[in-house]
């Protein structure tokens, strides 16, 4: 953590004890998103830790997802897109022109809003990454991962007997945790999910946030929500973003009890106009 | 503080603080009735208290129900929350300040006419504190003013430097003549109430400032009801 760099942005009392008890996984220092002309994200600098949930919240548009984005340099597929300042994930600095990106994507694994399986099979979902990635010499030790990942998912007991079938044909909810066993199988670090359950319902999306519960005790998780909610229930960092701009990050049982700024109150609380 | 985008929400919270400012007034009613009816041993202003005591019960058990439905119907976070939380804190501590003045009114049929006006000025005295207190939090609870839920919160001590000395007092009349006990343990019993009623006015002060910082007040409260750890000097049963 770089302490010379000071916060703009007004952090919760109890923010540097969660900080304190966890390694620091990514920094984030004055980074800006510009799409052509538009600013998306301006000067915005946060600490992320390891084994943790933070949940990013704000209205459509703030900037929550460009910037969850920018942390597997997901932007770089859209050609009006310009990222600069710094984000480094364990020291190293992500847009550092001689990383390669596949490789990255690989450490910082990503689930998307909508469930978006391979149309193969479900095994194929798992086994594409590390096969890819050269992670298994042979049939048992790619299987060996496939149930492992799916395992983790808590899958596998829904799924053990019909591997061969096509992963489209599960329901929405298994195809979400599909999606996370493929993004495990590659062994990442972390863990992005840009708003993974607001295609589900109330029971799919309770089984994925018990899965959020239980990888966070490996992982560093990042999820994007617009359900305050969620954010309440599965994170243990809360960043607020508005216009752009990070306005308050911290502590999530202080950010929805007693948040420190008026516009987070605002938000959180239904008032934004 | 701005509007909810959805409007019944506002409703929802209004409403809770009319109920909370309802049962404020009926309090403050029953106390001031509890003290002049002991005051001018009136036992049938008495007897209304008494009577009257049921609606404060009615409206605490309303004000649960609608916090209750409130908190399932919108999810509150933030002020929100913290605005229905303290209102449920509030109503219980108004409905026991209800129960006080109530207690203070059965006690009324137990004086007599023999029993000297000055040995009762000094409860009286506390009830008109008492009712000061009560009165300045609900306007505090009104407005949200912590600042001036703060005065109250202090203000509290005074209330319980006047109980030691009314306490003090009337085991002097005890002891002086066997005779007065029963009337001054009811007295006593009356200051007693008058005392806890001033407490349940700083626990109303002080989850006001729970809802307006966020935070419990960290100052300790100057404690200055000594009563329960005092000896009586001088006197001996076994003399007896």
């Amino acid at each position: 953590m770089n302490a010379a760099v000071p916060y703009q942005t007004v952090v919760t009392p109890a923010s540097p004890r969660i900080m304190a008890e966890r390694p620091m996984k990514i920094t984030a220092r004055g980074v800006d998103v510009y799409y052509g002309d538009k600013h998306a994200i301006n000067q915005l600098s946060i600490d992320i830790p390891d084994r943790a949930v933070s949940a990013f919240i704000g209205p459509s548009g703030c900037g929550k997802s460009t910037f969850l984005r920018a942390i597997n340099r997901m932007n770089d597929t859209i050609p009006s897109c310009r990222v600069t300042g710094d984000i480094v994930i364990d020291g190293e600095d992500i847009y550092d022109s001689k990383l390669d990106v596949v490789q990255l994507r690989a450490r910082v694994g990503m689930v998307f809003q909508k469930p978006n399986p391979f149309p193969k099979a479900i095994y194929e979902n798992v086994a594409y990454g590390p096969r890819i990635h050269g992670m298994a010499k042979n049939k048992a030790e790619l299987d060996v991962i496939v149930e492992q990942s799916l395992r983790k998912a808590g899958l596998w007991e829904e799924v053990k007997d019909r591997l061969a079938h096509p992963g489209t044909g599960l329901s929405g909810g298994q195809q979400q945790r599909l999606c996370i066993a493929r993004a495990i199988a590659v062994n990442p670090e972390v863990i992005l999910m840009d708003e993974p359950c607001s295609a589900l319902d109330p029971i799919a999306t309770a089984k994925i946030e018990e899965l959020i519960d239980e990888l966070r005790q490996n992982y560093c998780i990042v999820i994007v929500t617009h359900s305050m909610q969620q954010a309440a229930r599965v994170s243990q960092l809360t960043a607020f973003f508005h216009l752009g701009t990070l306005v308050e990050y911290g502590d999530t049982d202080e950010m929805f009890t007693a948040p420190q700024e008026k516009r987070t109150q605002d938000y959180i609380t239904g008032r934004f106009g | 503080m701005s509007d909810h985008i959805v409007k019944a929400y506002d409703e929802d919270l209004a409403q809770l603080k009319t109920m909370l400012a309802q049962m404020g007034g009926l309090v403050e009613q029953q106390l001031d009735d509890a003290i002049d009816a002991l005051y001018r041993r009136d036992t049938a202003l008495a007897d209304l208290v008494i009577q009257n005591d049921e609606k404060v019960d009615t409206l605490e058990h309303q004000v649960e129900e609608k916090a209750i439905l409130t908190i399932a119907k919108r999810q509150p976070v933030a002020r929100d929350l913290r605005e229905i939380m303290v209102a449920i804190r509030v109503a219980s501590d108004l409905e026991r300040i209800g129960d006080l003045a109530k207690n203070t009114a059965k006690r009324t049929h137990a004086m007599s006419d023999q029993l000297p006006r000055k040995l009762m000025a000094g409860v009286t005295r506390m009830g008109r504190m008492a009712q000061a207190e009560l009165k300045g939090i609900l306007d505090a609870y009104a407005r949200s003013d912590a600042a001036m839920a703060l005065e109250v919160w202090r203000s509290d001590e005074d209330l319980d430097a006047l109980y030691n000395s009314i306490f003090r007092e009337l085991l002097t009349y005890m002891m002086e003549d066997p005779r007065n006990i029963s009337l001054c343990t009811h007295l006593l019993f009356g200051a007693k109430n008058m005392e806890r009623i001033g407490d349940h006015a700083t626990n109303i002060a002080e989850n006001i400032h729970y809802l307006v910082h966020g935070k419990p007040l960290a100052e300790g409260r100057p404690k200055k009801d000594v009563t329960s750890s005092l000896r009586i000097e001088g006197f001996n049963p076994s003399d007896e």
